[in-house]
């Protein structure tokens, strides 16, 4: 069963998806993201005081037979990590718009205006 | 045009028995019969097809005729005995030792164990990952780490790659610090692995800072050291403090080792090691002249995700048994391209397993005894030269005491008479001091006649033979950890056990032995047994590499004669031999290329295009000779896109480098515009390299230098039929045009290589060498008729496949006339969007047919790509066909709907003999269609040992070591 994308957040090409709050934002990847990879077995996340730059690397992840770059949607500080992740990385597979890996503090908010809205994103992945 | 004779036919009749019959399958009836099936007029009809006209060699190879089997192992034995084997104490990371015989007859020489490829197929793979997890296991208690993987190439390439891993690991620390990184190398390891951390530094931007460890300065660019114990002399050093001042500074540690020595003292890992890493050799694996041997690495949990080479680990199967597979594979090349962990593909399973099952047998009282043995000998030889006035000087030693002789240089120009005379040979130094590496083989009588040695150069009578005193070493660096105490390595004791445990592994297991491995790139053609004979022959195999090469004129004339004959198969005007591996190969050629462009004054050339299509292997090789991959990108047919190719050449044109290409192409197809893509590349001032993978279809019908390249690698263990071993050894020669000879790879302790040498790529000076000799076997026997003929039949194998199966699969890529090379690629891909079953599921099926899989998704994802090779006869290539066939009718079933798409018998693949046999069965379908869905199948039925792995879990849950005992069945 598909995961729906909740309209509240916003998608990058990368298919990354962020849920801003503020100047704060929680960034995951989309059910798209994880079907492609299949069975998430590792996730590589920064420490918290990382910066991180829009378009830019900040991690990766593993499946059994893939591994791929985590693209941060924005750029900003890491203020908090899932370290709790590391130890089931199923949930992304099987949770994955509710899987949150880290929060961002947005160093710059307006980049988000150019991220896709859900519509958009369905779109892309169409 | 090349010659018509047949090596299978046309014999007369005081020819002596050819090999090319027992080598090749088919027979000439059968070769007729697939002919006619193919629709080719004749077998040189279907070369004409399949290989463009103007690639092909105009005459044939410039080689001799094949010799019988019988002739060929007479003639070696007369090459065997211009080998002279001294006992030699050299040491410096190679000694003699003794080769359990139920391992030697059980192991070593049996193709059970021997020609089993790689375990990616882990279900009917569970025999060696067992006895690699013994390994690995064995490896982390001795060394005292976390986790090891399943051996690296040699113990040189494992610095190399503590070095690498250290600096990936460490990042942050060099982060923002201005200079290049600077990595701290201990004066006192060995020479080969100084100059292979040499070799592998410079590209990657790295500074070597070669040093005193007991001085050593650490500043804000070091990111880490390396030093090793026991050391080059022999000394063994108490490391604590070292260390501890490393890991305060924030400097990381790798420790080179020896495993019998960690047996008596404290391991490296209790002393806060990163990295433990050393050569396995000495586990009951033969010298070999270098190799093949073992490598092992080891290291902390935090650091797994970063090692090098392969890692076995445990998981679970469908029925919820315990299983073992590869874990963490996406650190592999053909999933991390350049930015794989390392070029690192081939592993030395054989060798490894050999190691392992030595530790299983022995067991931790046995190794004691052995080490202990060995250490008591030594002090009984340090006690009996102090008594003829020569002083022992090394602080501590473990097997290698060390001796400053009195009267300097004519002294030991008269040690080196005397042990000459005496057949022996030991480690003379440069600072004059002479060290001797004592091994299990030593006893009594060896320790006389050194003795004798000494008193003999001095003029002075033997001093009467004292017992050996106890071993006894400082509290500081014994060892006072138990190892080993699992119970594989505690109750396979007797030799009746051990043979039974050796064999319940290996029945577990499909090899060639069982039948054919139709892995696409991989050549897995017949090991025949005369070409294997001889590795195991004491001339050869206990000769130390650094053993004076003219005790080793039997070697350096298959040397000689094998080089030369890879010249003339290649086009080439030199070939090196050093390279461990395919991959070493890449590696090896890539730097050559660099050296030459540098040579020239032309620095700036640093980019390599590779195509898309191109093995992982390529990209991370490129990046670890300081190389920028550009990718080329494929047409919709497969080929290299030449304009594209002639756009990024033209776009980087001051910087190119080289192209680096695989012939025939990874897709299976003889690209016609081979010799316009490679002229492409010389005008923009590039070099061609030549992927070797796919020689097998080339030799003698066209060659790396007609095609136009200036550097090739050979995979020997691919085209020239030395066995896969279970996952390695492998051999990756290279052969390079006469402009790119004086940079063929040199070695710091025997004179190899060209005029402008760059920096050894392996431990030893020729490789693994003693499997040169398979290699030279092949060639021998089958002489130029017979390679030539290989050629030929592995072309009309591969299309026979293609003609039987194209109806049922999809082939992926052909010549425009339909034609494959030696390989095709069948596209599962329409079947799964219509069926839910995926290429693995089909390799999965196979094995309940008795098959190993082909190769699953390279080099396209959703395919399988099949190589039969020349050695398959028909009967084989028509089994493997109607279960291929068979296997498409149970897709159509689900398809049609008659049978479920998720319980079905392809989804349930493989069925163990225990679920078939379970007095519950659930499935809609019969247990017969699940076990014996062919009547051939009854008569070889090879039962998968577990049931579908459950990948993911294995990689979640990652467990490195032997399982606790109840797990074992």
């Amino acid at each position: 069963m598909a995961a729906a994308y909740p309209a509240g957040f916003k998608y990058t090409k990368d298919h990354e998806w962020i849920e801003l709050a503020g100047d704060r934002g929680k960034v995951g990847i989309t059910d798209y993201a994880q079907a492609q990879l299949g069975d998430v077995v590792y996730v590589e996340l920064p420490e918290v005081g990382a910066k991180l730059k829009q378009g830019q690397s900040f991690g990766t992840i593993e499946s059994v037979k893939a591994v791929s770059e985590l693209y941060s949607p924005v750029t900003g500080e890491v203020v908090e990590v899932n370290a709790p992740l590391k130890d089931k990385p199923e949930t992304v597979n099987s949770d994955p718009h509710g899987t949150w890996m880290v929060v961002v503090k947005l160093t710059n908010p307006s980049e988000a205006s150019g991220l896709l809205d859900a519509a958009q994103y369905q779109d892309l992945i169409k | 045009m090349i010659d018509q004779r047949s090596a299978v036919s046309g014999q007369s009749v005081t020819s002596p028995e050819p090999f090319g019959s027992r080598h090749i399958g088919p027979d000439d009836t059968e070769r007729d019969e697939m002919l006619a099936v193919v629709r080719a007029a004749s077998l040189d009809a279907l070369v004409d097809e399949a290989i463009p006209a103007r690639i092909r060699l105009t005459k044939p190879l410039d080689l001799p005729a094949g010799e019988s089997e019988y002739q060929f192992l007479r003639n070696l034995r007369s090459i065997a005995a211009k080998n002279q084997v001294f006992r030699s104490y050299i040491g410096l990371g190679y000694y003699d030792c003794i080769t359990p015989s139920v391992i030697l007859r059980n192991v070593l020489e049996n193709p059970g164990w021997y020609t089993p490829y790689t375990p990616y197929q882990a279900e009917i793979a569970q025999g060696r990952l067992e006895a690699l997890l013994n390994f690995q296991t064995m490896v982390m208690d001795l060394t005292g780490m976390q986790v090891a993987n399943a051996s690296l190439l040699d113990e040189a390439t494992a610095a190399a790659e503590a070095m690498t891993m250290l600096h990936r690991v460490q990042s942050k620390r060099i982060d923002g610090v201005v200079g290049p990184p600077q990595f701290f190398v201990a004066d006192s390891v060995y020479p080969q692995t100084l100059d292979l951390l040499k070799s592998r530094s410079e590209p990657l931007g790295i500074e070597l800072v070669v040093g005193d460890w007991k001085t050593a300065a650490f500043g804000d660019r070091v990111f880490g050291a390396l030093v090793q114990t026991p050391d080059e002399a022999g000394c063994v050093h108490d490391l604590r403090d070292f260390i501890a001042r490393a890991r305060r500074a924030g400097v990381a540690v790798a420790v080179g080792t020896d495993l019998l020595a960690c047996v008596l003292l404290t391991p490296p890992g209790e002393l806060g090691a990163d990295i433990v890493y050393g050569n396995s050799q000495r586990f009951g694996v033969p010298l070999g002249y270098g190799g093949p041997h073992a490598a092992f690495f080891a290291t902390l949990g935090k650091h797994v995700r970063q090692a090098p080479g392969r890692i076995i680990g445990v998981s679970i199967d469908a029925h919820g048994n315990t299983a073992y597979r590869m874990s963490l594979q996406t650190r592999e090349q053909h999933i991390r391209r350049e930015k794989a962990t390392s070029n690192i593909c081939t592993a030395q399973a054989l060798l490894a397993n050999i190691a392992g099952l030595y530790a299983v047998y022995h067991g931790p009282k046995g190794l004691t005894r052995i080490a202990s043995r060995v250490h008591a000998y030594a002090r009984q030889l340090e006690s009996q030269l102090a008594a003829l006035g020569i002083r022992q000087v090394n602080e501590h030693y473990f097997d290698t005491p060390r001796f400053a002789l009195p009267g300097g240089a004519q002294t030991t120009g008269e040690i080196v008479k005397a042990a000459l005379a005496a057949r022996i040979n030991l480690g003379y130094r440069r600072d004059g001091t002479v060290q001797i590496a004592l091994d299990e083989t030593v006893d009594e009588g060896d320790i006389r006649d050194l003795v004798a040695v000494f008193a003999r150069a001095l003029g002075k009578p033997a001093p009467a033979a004292e017992p050996p005193a106890p071993a006894a070493f400082a509290p500081a660096i014994a060892r006072t950890t138990s190892f080993l105490t699992h119970p594989i390595f505690n109750r396979h004791h007797s030799e009746t056990e051990m043979m039974r445990y050796i064999r319940g592994l290996e029945r577990k297991d499909i090899g060639l032995d069982t039948s054919m491995i139709p892995l696409g790139s991989c050549t897995m053609k017949l090991n025949a047994a005369s070409e294997m004979l001889p590795i195991t022959w004491p001339e050869f195999s206990r000769l130390h590499p650094f053993a004076p090469v003219d005790q080793a004129q039997g070697y350096q004339q298959v040397f000689r004669e094998l080089e030369s004959m890879l010249a003339t198969i290649t086009g080439f005007a030199a070939v090196s031999l050093q390279p461990n591996s395919g991959a070493q190969g890449e590696y090896a050629g890539l730097l050559v290329i660099r050296a030459y462009h540098r040579d020239r004054g032309d620095t700036a050339r640093d980019v390599v295009l590779i195509p898309a299509s191109a093995h992982g292997t390529n990209p991370a090789s490129a990046v670890m000779a300081g190389m920028r991959v550009v990718v080329v990108a494929s047409t919709s047919e497969g080929n290299i896109d030449v304009d594209d190719l002639r756009r990024k050449a033209e776009e980087h044109k001051d910087r190119l480098a080289a192209l680096m290409v695989t012939y025939p192409s990874t897709h299976g197809v003889f690209e016609e515009a081979i010799q316009d893509i490679c002229s492409v590349v010389h005008q923009y001032g590039g070099q061609v390299y030549m992927d070797g993978a796919n020689m097998n279809a080339q030799v003698g019908l066209t060659s790396p230098a007609a095609i136009g390249a200036d550097v090739c690698h050979i995979n020997l263990h691919k085209t020239f039929s030395i066995p896969h071993g279970g996952g390695g050894p492998g051999m990756g020669p290279i052969g390079v045009a006469a402009h790119l000879a004086p940079y063929l790879p040199g070695h710091p302790i025997v004179a190899t290589g060209g005029a402008h040498a760059i920096h050894a790529l392996s431990a030893a000076p020729w490789g693994s060498a003693s499997i040169l000799l398979i290699s030279y076997a092949y060639m021998k026997m089958l002489g130029r008729d017979g390679m030539t003929d290989a050629t030929r039949f592995a072309i009309l194998n591969a299309n026979y496949i293609k003609s039987r199966l194209e109806q049922h699969y999809p082939v992926l890529y052909t010549r425009e006339n339909g034609r494959v090379a030696h390989e095709m690629i069948f596209d599962l891909r329409p079947l799964k969007q219509a069926s839910g079953i995926e290429e693995g599921d089909v390799a999965k099926r196979l094995m309940d047919y008795g098959f190993h899989a082909p190769t699953v998704s390279f080099p396209v994802p959703g395919t399988l790509m099949v190589e039969p090779t020349e050695s398959e006869p028909k009967g084989e290539l028509d089994r493997f066909c109607d279960a291929m066939i068979q296997i498409r009718r149970e897709i159509q079933a689900i398809i049609d709907g008659t049978a479920d798409r998720r319980d079905n018998v392809l989804k349930n693949a493989p069925h163990t003999a225990s679920a078939v046999a379970a007095d519950e069965w659930t499935h809609p379908y019969s247990r017969e269609e699940a076990a014996f869905p062919l009547p051939f199948v009854r008569a070889h039925k090879h039962w998968p040992a577990v049931g579908r792995i459950d990948n993911p879990y294995g990689d979640r849950n990652l467990i490195c070591a032997c399982p606790p005992i109840e797990e074992y069945a």
